[in-house]
């Protein structure tokens, strides 16, 4: 697969596009919004904690549509979609689990607390770092394509888990910002105003920088297997 | 309309192509095997002809190309090729936990025979195969020779139209091997189409109808028995093989 | 893929082979025979449950020093105990079913017969929950015993059973892929844990809240859950464990 100008055109368009937009969400969430009334300045980093899960959560969801896709064409494009996604992914969802923790600190006092919806992230992170366990464990790549989609799919099990959870288990002290909530969370805020503009804005951002990012895995990918194949061809001329 | 069927090769695969990560195994391999047709299969290791039966056996999935076997398509309608296919490989596909018995059984009731003639069917095969005094005994106190009789009996068990055989000799000492002649040639007069793999070209030149040589994935060389004698075989595999192999 | 279970014995407008067509074997006969296998040979061999269950009774004995439990703790913990031994000990029997099918070649004669895909599939895994249940069982009796709290009781062996049955769906899927890799033992649970994990949650703060005498609003969520969970699970299994073992 050859990379077109076109192609290669609108990739840096949307790679300007997407630094443009962080800088903007970065400028809104320290300057745009103002301290939130209880949590203060720490608050802030909350717009970068819910962007970067947004932001894996598409990313893991595009590699269960990569995977339905790969077995159904067995087209390997849709294997550098799922691979991309995942490696894209597991980055922003650990963004979201630094941030988390930094945010933690101040409001929890303490980095890491065993809560449910700590918990099931950092082990829907382990499911995607398994994935790439498994790539690596596989020598044949038909059949490492092959799995690597299969278990692409079923490991979606544990995101889904990750954003149920809250509602199954009313226990937690983590902030439920969509959606109601039984309990009463140390941490919740009103979303409203400013800090609604601030946050639909990073949401926005996070999906356009997933998609930036993913695209350019994917040609990193591309190049790769041409540098691949140029090899071999250069091998069996000798 | 069952003339027009019948008239069908039983086996057809046209221009097969199966590539393993980057290397090429089989290279656009057109078959036709007629129907009761024994066909022997030469050619070096890696030619590919373990690959080429498990495509057929619906084991593997080519990466291009199609098959049809006796009328039915593969991969689409696997489970109905199935059912007419016998295969032996080198792996004995048995239970080593189970005795000869069970073990016959056992595939008997997934090839659904029926209720009332498995157990005969089932002796009748290890009285064939010569392991009736062994029934009860588990498989795994068998000899390399005992296991492929079973091995053997498992898959005509069902009767079926086609028999995939690779390398069915490995292993056979002198006379397990005569007992598997004698089934070959028993199974050969039924009507049953035959493919098998073997590196003996003088027993495969003496029971097959017809010799295709593969080399490095596709058909090289393909004559019937009667126009070539065994003799001239050796001389003419390693012209053909050879031939390719320098290019 | 192939005929859709119930619908086996009919396809229409097809050519027949020239001889008798064999039908398709029956869905849930495929599924029970292959289960019954497994289960048979276990009954002979007892090798897989005997060890599962050895490392179940000191998986408790390691607890139960390590941990230092009190009446009260013990109250809170052993659902907990009861699961990672569970998990733990069915890990060892699920990728050894699977491996033992693969490295004796018995995998390809299932694959050779005339059955769907997912028949073998729920086969295996009803071989599997078997094993995972038997072991459960004995340790719930061991833990009523040993901890002095009734674990038997029929709630907590609905959680036991549900839970049982997408740990198995998911550990069969898996173990099968796991199989194929250079590091199977230490890839499986590296695979298998994590996605799981909803249902060990699940599974032990259910069991818990009913070993507390909680009221049903604190363990039904739960087990509203893993029903969610298990179905998913096994539409996964169903739907993918074609792709696991094709070629």
């Amino acid at each position: 697969m050859t990379y077109s100008v076109p192609r290669d055109r609108a990739l840096k368009g949307l790679t300007i596009a997407a630094g443009v937009l962080f800088v903007l969400a970065m400028l809104m969430d320290f300057f745009y919004v103002g301290p939130e009334k209880t949590q203060g300045e720490a608050q802030r980093i909350f717009y970068i904690h819910l962007g970067s899960f947004l932001g894996a959560f598409i990313a893991f969801a595009a590699a269960v549509v990569a995977g339905i896709r790969y077995l159904s064409s067995r087209e390997s494009r849709w294997d550098i979609l799922g691979l991309a996604s995942v490696e894209i992914g597991l980055g922003l969802s650990g963004i979201t689990i630094i941030t988390g923790m930094a945010w933690a600190k101040p409001i929890w006092n303490t980095w890491w607390t065993w809560d449910p919806r700590l918990t099931s992230i950092t082990i829907m992170w382990l499911a995607y770092a398994a994935y790439l366990m498994l790539r690596a464990g596989i020598d044949d790549p038909e059949r490492r394509r092959r799995f690597a989609a299969v278990y692409g799919i079923v490991a979606f099990a544990s995101v889904l888990f990750t954003i149920i959870i809250i509602r199954v288990r009313p226990d937690t002290i983590h902030p439920v910002v969509a959606g109601p909530t039984q309990a009463d969370p140390s941490g919740g805020f009103d979303v409203a105003g400013r800090i609604r503009d601030t946050l639909f804005f990073n949401l926005f951002t996070f999906s356009v920088i997933t998609v930036t990012l993913v695209w350019h895995r994917i040609r990193l990918e591309n190049l790769a297997e041409r540098v691949t194949r140029r090899k071999l061809d250069v091998l069996s001329e000798l | 309309m069952i003339d027009e069927v019948a008239a069908r090769p039983m086996i057809e695969a046209q221009k097969l192509v199966k590539i393993f990560g980057v290397n090429p195994v089989l290279r656009g391999l057109d078959l036709d095997v007629q129907r009761g047709e024994f066909l022997a299969l030469l050619g070096p290791n890696g030619s590919g002809k373990t690959t080429l039966l498990r495509i057929l056996a619906a084991l593997a999935r080519p990466t291009s190309g199609t098959v049809r076997i006796g009328g039915w398509e593969l991969p689409g309608e696997a489970d109905y090729v199935r059912a007419q296919l016998g295969v032996v490989s080198h792996m004995p596909l048995l239970y080593d936990t189970l005795t000869a018995e069970e073990n016959l059984l056992f595939f008997a009731r997934l090839y659904d025979l029926p209720r009332g003639e498995r157990r005969d069917r089932v002796h009748t095969m290890l009285r064939r195969v010569g392991l009736h005094r062994r029934a009860r005994d588990v498989v795994r106190t068998f000899s390399r020779g005992m296991v492929q009789r079973l091995a053997i009996a498992r898959a005509v068990l069902h009767d079926p139209a086609v028999l995939l055989l690779d390398e069915p000799y490995t292993g056979l000492d002198q006379d397990a091997a005569a007992l598997l002649d004698d089934l070959l040639g028993e199974v050969a007069a039924a009507g049953r189409t035959v493919i098998m793999t073997t590196h003996d070209l003088r027993r495969g030149h003496a029971l097959a109808d017809r010799i295709a040589i593969l080399s490095r994935g596709t058909i090289v060389y393909d004559v019937s028995c009667h126009a070539v004698a065994a003799a001239d075989l050796p001389g003419l595999y390693a012209d053909v093989t050879g031939a390719v192999t320098t290019r | 893929m192939s005929a859709p279970p119930g619908n086996a014995h009919s396809t229409p407008n097809k050519p027949s082979a020239g001889r008798v067509r064999r039908p398709v074997t029956a869905y849930w006969r495929a599924v029970g025979v292959i289960a019954w296998k497994d289960l048979r040979a276990e009954i002979r061999s007892r090798e897989l449950v005997t060890s599962m269950i050895l490392f179940t009774l000191m998986t408790v004995m390691v607890f139960s020093l390590a941990l230092e439990l009190d009446a009260d703790a013990r109250q809170n913990t052993v659902a907990g105990v009861l699961w990672v031994t569970v998990v733990f000990a069915g890990m060892l029997g699920l990728s050894r079913s699977l491996a033992a099918e693969k490295d004796r070649g018995s995998l390809d004669a299932l694959l050779l017969a005339p059955i769907d895909r997912s028949a073998l599939f729920f086969g295996k895994m009803i071989g599997n929950l078997v094993f995972v249940l038997v072991v459960a069982g004995v340790l719930m009796f061991a833990l009523t015993v040993m901890f002095n709290i009734t674990l038997i009781r029929p709630l907590i062996v609905l959680f036991v059973l549900l839970g049982s049955i997408g740990f198995t769906t998911v550990g069969t899927l898996f173990s099968s892929m796991s199989v194929h890799a250079r590091a199977r033992e230490t890839l499986l649970p590296i695979l298998l844990l994590p996605v799981v994990l909803p249902i060990l949650i699940s599974a032990v703060r259910g069991s818990t809240a009913i070993l507390n005498d909680l009221p049903s609003d604190d363990w039904l969520p739960w087990l509203q859950l893993l029903v969610v969970a298990d179905v998913i699970f096994l539409a996964a299994g169903y739907a993918l464990f074609d792709f696991v073992v094709e070629e």
